[in-house]
């Protein structure tokens, strides 16, 4: 039985037939397809891409044979990019085709759906902040620190061109920082920690009237959650520099409120819900206070009224926005990733306030416990920092942690070498099952 | 043909389907949490929907919501094509669902689908070397324009205009200026193309960059472009190829042999990954060879079978915090896979074929040509934003209105190679009924769609962004 459709000679995806091809061509008078390319000679392609058309099938299993290809690990990965359960129906909700094959909604009357959805959204992440303002979506947590790093220059009243941020920060999100702060000549200075947390002396001493904004996380990228945020949004806003936190929807459904903590922007990757882990595949989240309403970067839908006098949903304050604004937008952000906050959003229905809190203690517990399991193992030391952890620690190793990461892969799970003697370790809900075997794989490794 | 949008109101008839927040909404005061007190809120309130609820809220929101599959969706410059099903299982297979910080040797499948991924794109575009790293089209544009910076940089040569001509697209604007650039604006010439003599007094010295889109955003070849690319080139300017429109000469032209020296690739246009109601996209951006050491970190590389990913010698850095939107890759490399050379060869065709014949069936008049895969027709007399509302009442999405400004009242139609001649037609009727329509109809429309007419400046001047800033609630 062939697995080939009858448009194998073309893309099986351009529905004409030749009778309506050839009626076309006669409607606008042309003789053949090739004349319709308006293309000088001289910069005319006549080669070929060498790329095989394949059946459905058989690009399926192609795939399949790549990816076949990787290793199967139980990952205890984190470091902002984590593995929750997403239940089925997220997957079949967003996958409606009315919801995944449509685009931005310019033209709001037959876009109801999505803009309430993204106001829904929206509106989510203005209670986990209790902040006021939320956008639709950036591309992930880095590209929305770098957003939050160019807003704090736009609307500082005074000059200033330094960011102060964590000595414990991702690298990655730090250099799509510095390529955001390169245009606007911002420079990006980093402040200690001390025993996994914001050193708030070393950051006073730091801190100055050339400061635009500082940033924050909690938890940081080792899984630490902050202690003293308010004084270090003191200190900011002593010095009018906009205090921006990082975060994630789990952990600000149970950690300090934002805005209870003076935090004036809250960005992070809200992928966590709703998206498993993609290989590193995010949804940024910014939010911010309504002062800052008109520079704020990309998608805002609002609520309105229509010609029938029922509340409707709309694209808004698109005067911000590249498209109507040109060079003097407030980003160059168009495509962003609304179908992942979309999913975001039906996740968070899906568990409600007592299934996200549950879900947030877990992952203080969970974290807890687990390191003491790997502390009571000989040549290990977990957690390293003495304080309250989401998610992830990290453990001292006798043994190199590279001889760690690589011993443990061997015996099917993966950890994160961070330092000589460092390694992290990452456990959510999706790992219960197997937390006693790398309990058990550690202890031989750890020798 | 027309279409009534499914419509749910609710019973007191003031709004249509209630927010989840009107429905079952939950407040639980946190207390004896495993944190000591002064770490925790004090309270959490938000919807708590059973999951029948939940499937029941978002089943009618999306029959309130028009997609592809609804219907045509001739958004110019938008390149809204089918989607097809199965890159979506493609997407969502277990062995893809991979965590970013593993070593490479234990995540040699994906790194070879990369790979490949990115020679494909460089032969379709005629690239030396392309990374996959940027989520978006407007993100591309600004790790290409970040990769002449850091060439010039690298030649010590100081440049701070970027040219653009005035029919681009807005994000090539937002993109310079967000790079630290000057942006300098070129007039179209009355055949809608670049104009050369104002082209020659813009460029010079101070010219890091023309971004480029061929064809314009007219649906117009710019046949000088060669002539084009040495001016830019011959003033020590690099050409950018901004890819919005690559779906009209897949195979016919490429970017590369045109002299343009970096691209980004719009794979949600020209790849038929799905648009999410706004994205995600992925913008992946290709560069000539002495460009390629300035490729953001990490690129892959393959040697004798192993695939490794490698910091390039003078790497602009990074664009994305891990290696951009992967799901939207494995569907682009499943598209791609599936129409091989004839399939890309053959969008290409009927997309422009498609253009024109919808070009001369419809009334209203459409300036310039000849046409590759879009057009922009004027509404004349009628305000184009009435004209594609009253399009709604039939059946169909309307075009891109209002832009490019070059034409009064414009209607910039893109109706891509997923449509018959027979939905062609319908398309037609549809801009001819609205053509001869009275104002009066025009502004009361629509009728059909869930909602009437929104009024936007409401929306702006009193802006309500969420359900806590509703007076309802």
């Amino acid at each position: 039985m062939s697995d080939s459709d009858s448009h194998a000679t073309g893309s099986p995806y351009a529905p004409q037939t030749p009778a309506e091809t050839a009626a076309m061509l006669d409607a606008v008078g042309a003789d053949d397809l090739e004349s319709l390319f308006d293309v000088p000679e001289s910069v005319a392609f006549d080669g070929e891409f060498g790329i095989d058309a394949r059946s459905e099938r058989a690009t399926r299993r192609e795939v399949a044979g790549l990816l076949g290809r990787n290793a199967d690990l139980t990952e205890f990965l984190g470091r902002g990019h984590y593995d929750h359960y997403v239940p089925s129906v997220v997957d079949d909700l967003a996958g409606r085709s009315e919801f995944l094959t449509s685009y931005t909604q310019y033209q709001p009357e037959v876009a109801q759906g999505f803009l309430q959805a993204l106001f829904e959204f929206q509106s989510m992440l203005v209670e986990l902040t209790g902040l006021d303002v939320a956008n639709c979506s950036m591309y992930d947590d880095a590209t929305a620190l770098g957003e939050a790093a160019t807003l704090s220059q736009r609307v500082r009243s005074v000059s200033g061109d330094r960011i102060l941020v964590p000595e414990h920060l991702r690298e990655g999100k730090r250099a799509v920082l510095s390529n955001y702060a390169e245009g606007p000549d911002l420079t990006v200075a980093s402040y200690p920690m001390t025993d996994g947390v914001a050193d708030v002396a070393a950051l006073s001493d730091q801190i100055g009237d050339d400061t635009a904004m500082v940033y924050a996380e909690s938890p940081t990228v080792r899984g630490v959650i902050e202690e003293r945020l308010g004084a270090v949004g003191d200190l900011a806003h002593d010095h009018e520099a906009l205090f921006c936190l990082g975060s994630d929807p789990i952990a600000l459904s149970l950690l300090e409120r934002p805005v209870d903590i003076g935090a004036d922007v809250v960005v992070g990757d809200a992928a966590s819900l709703g998206t498993g882990t993609a290989y590193g595949f995010g949804l940024g989240m910014f939010v911010t206070r309504e002062e800052y309403l008109r520079q704020v970067p990309g998608r805002l839908v609002g609520a309105s009224e229509d010609a029938a006098d029922r509340r409707a949903y709309t694209l808004t304050l698109q005067t911000r926005e590249q498209h109507i604004r040109k060079e003097r937008a407030t980003s160059n952000i168009c495509t962003n990733q609304a179908w992942v906050a979309l999913r975001t959003a039906m996740h968070a229905a899906w568990l409600g306030p007592d299934g996200l809190v549950d879900l947030a203690e877990d992952c203080v517990t969970r974290a807890r416990d687990l390191a003491g399991r790997l502390d009571d193992i000989v040549g290990v030391k977990a957690p390293i920092h003495g304080r309250h952890h989401f998610r992830e620690f990290l453990a001292r190793t006798d043994q190199p942690a590279s001889a760690i990461v690589a011993d443990l892969a061997s015996e099917g799970f993966a950890v994160h070498a961070v330092d000589d003697h460092l390694v992290q370790v990452c456990a959510t809900e999706t790992t219960a099952e197997t937390e006693d075997e790398l309990v058990a794989a550690f202890r031989e490794v750890a020798k | 043909m027309k279409y009534d949008q499914a419509r749910w109101t609710d019973d007191s008839d003031d709004l249509y389907e209630p927010l989840l927040s009107e429905k079952a909404n939950k407040t639980v005061d946190i207390e004896d949490s495993p944190l000591p007190d002064d770490l925790t809120r004090n309270s959490l309130s938000l919807p708590d929907p059973a999951e029948p609820e939940l499937a029941r809220h978002y089943t009618r929101l999306s029959q309130m919501n028009y997609g592809v599959e609804s219907g045509p969706f001739p958004l110019g410059s938008c390149t809204m094509k089918y989607n097809p099903s199965f890159t979506e299982d493609v997407a969502a297979r277990a062995d893809a669902a991979i965590h970013p910080d593993r070593p490479d040797s234990t995540v040699q499948g994906t790194l070879a689908l990369c790979h490949r991924l990115q020679d494909y794109l460089g032969r379709i575009g005629g690239m030396d070397a392309v990374t996959l790293q940027p989520p978006a089209g407007a993100a591309g544009e600004f790790t290409g324009i970040q990769i002449a910076k850091a060439y010039h940089e690298h030649n010590d040569d100081e440049r701070s205009e970027v040219v653009i001509p005035d029919s681009a697209h807005g994000t090539n604007f937002a993109t310079a200026a967000m790079a630290g650039y000057e942006v300098v604006e070129l007039p179209s010439g009355d055949d809608g193309r670049v104009d050369i003599e104002p082209l020659e007094a813009a460029v010079g010295d101070d010219t890091a960059a023309l971004m480029l889109t061929n064809p314009n955003t007219l649906g117009l070849f710019e046949r000088d472009i060669e002539h084009i690319a040495d001016i830019v080139h011959d003033a020590g300017g690099l050409l950018y190829y901004d890819g919005a429109n690559l779906n009209a000469l897949l195979g016919r032209a490429r970017p590369g042999d045109m002299g343009f020296d970096v691209m980004h690739y719009n794979v949600h246009k020209t790849f038929a990954t799905p648009h999410g109601g706004g994205g995600p996209g992925a913008g992946p951006v290709g560069v000539r060879e002495e460009l390629a050491q300035f490729l953001p970190n990490p690129h892959v590389r393959e040697t004798d079978g192993n695939y490794e990913h490698y910091e390039p010698a003078n790497s602009i850095g990074k664009v994305h915090g891990f290696y951009g939107n992967w799901p939207v890759l494995v569907k682009t490399f499943a598209y791609i896979a599936r129409l091989g050379d004839e399939g890309l060869r053959d969008a290409s065709a009927k997309a422009v074929l498609n253009a024109n014949y919808l070009a001369e069936q419809i009334e209203y008049e459409v300036p310039f040509g000849p046409f590759h895969h879009e057009f922009v027709a004027s509404a004349g007399d009628q305000d184009a934003a009435d004209a594609a509302k009253r399009m709604l009442d039939y059946g169909v999405h309307p075009p891109t209105t209002k832009w490019p400004e070059i034409v009064d009242e414009a209607l910039m139609t893109e109706p891509t190679e997923s449509e018959t001649k027979r939905s062609l037609d319908q398309l037609a009727d549809a801009f001819n009924a609205v053509a001869s329509d009275s104002d009066a109809e025009l502004a009361d429309a629509p009728s059909r769609p869930a909602a009437k007419r929104i009024d936007q400046v409401t929306a702006a001047r009193n802006p309500r962004l969420s359900w806590q800033a509703l007076d309802d609630t």
